[in-house]
């Protein structure tokens, strides 16, 4: 079982995924460049977060187009699980491979703070390892995730809503999401449910120095493809 | 050589916060006629030949997002 942990110029949390999955998980994590044309071997991406090309155009807007996205794309269409975290996220979504965009925060500020994130998908092969809400980091400016309506009643009615920021007591209020997110919605999933977006950092929260270890809870569902493998 | 010039907004049901911010910045120095700002990108093409389909091609594929914006593009000879 390898991870592929893609870098772009810009990426800045490929390290945390790398160390997260190889030293916390005792899993393995490689790293591939975003000018690599080949994911052979691995059975599994990450897409770390950072500011891929200087968030240049439109985040994630550059690296949707670069080389290694075809075969991202390729492996996403065979149904190998994929996550995209924060600026991994805003990549997936300009690519297409999965629903919505990301835009600037509703406050206009850079966030970075722990959230509480309740799980709603439970079934999906990134969700159904998640048995309660999760506090999990965020940092990021342009974390406001929205889609049109039709798009909102789609990700309901198929339950692709992946995570919802909550407050403590699990409820989704205004106060408890912090970029004007619609239907305070933190990350989702594809059609097929091998996909996950999430603007939530659960690399940085997978051992106890690092605050909390909730992440785990997300990552660990890369230990199950060698057994079902 | 053609220039093309592409307006990309951002589509009209979406919050522009940071164009709000700037209206309200507008505000503060005096101009109480203003209503809204929105904020967009204006991007300058120079091409060797204009084909339609092709500067359309480019919008749709990366210089616009479908799923946030709006674009549209005058040619400049």
């Amino acid at each position: 079982m390898k991870v592929a942990v893609i870098r772009f110029p810009g990426s800045n949390c490929d390290q945390d995924a790398f160390h997260s999955i190889n030293d916390d998980l005792h899993l393995k994590a490689e790293y591939v460049w975003h000018e690599d044309t080949s994911l052979g071997g691995f059975d599994a991406v990450f897409i770390p977060g950072g500011f891929s090309y200087g968030d240049y155009l439109r985040c994630g807007a550059m690296a949707s187009c670069a080389p290694i996205m075809n075969e991202v794309a390729r492996f996403v269409k065979e149904g190998r699980p994929v996550i995209g975290v924060c600026n991994g996220f805003q990549v997936l979504c300009e690519a297409g491979l999965l629903p919505g965009a990301l835009l600037l925060n509703e406050a206009q500020k850079f966030v970075c703070k722990d959230v509480f994130l309740m799980p709603i998908n439970r079934t999906s092969f990134w969700t159904q390892g998640v048995d309660h809400a999760l506090r999990i980091p965020i940092a990021h400016g342009e974390g406001r995730y929205v889609c049109d309506t039709e798009t909102l009643e789609r990700l309901k009615d198929g339950n692709k809503i992946a995570f919802r920021y909550v407050n403590q007591e699990g409820q989704a209020t205004p106060e408890a999401n912090p970029n004007g997110s619609v239907d305070n919605i933190a990350g989702v999933l594809n059609e097929q449910g091998n996909v996950l977006g999430v603007m939530p950092h659960p690399e940085r929260a997978t051992r106890a120095i690092c605050g909390s270890t909730d992440g785990l809870q997300i990552l660990q569902s890369l230990a199950r493809i060698g057994v079902l493998a | 050589m053609p220039t093309v010039r592409v307006y990309v907004t951002l589509k009209p049901s979406l919050l522009d916060s940071a164009g709000r911010t700037v209206a309200g910045a507008l505000q503060k120095l005096g101009y109480q006629e203003l209503e809204q700002a929105r904020i967009g990108k204006l991007i300058e093409l120079q091409l060797s030949e204009v084909d339609d389909a092709r500067v359309k091609e480019m919008c749709d594929r990366l210089l616009a997002n479908p799923v946030i914006e709006d674009y549209r593009y005058e040619v400049l000879q």
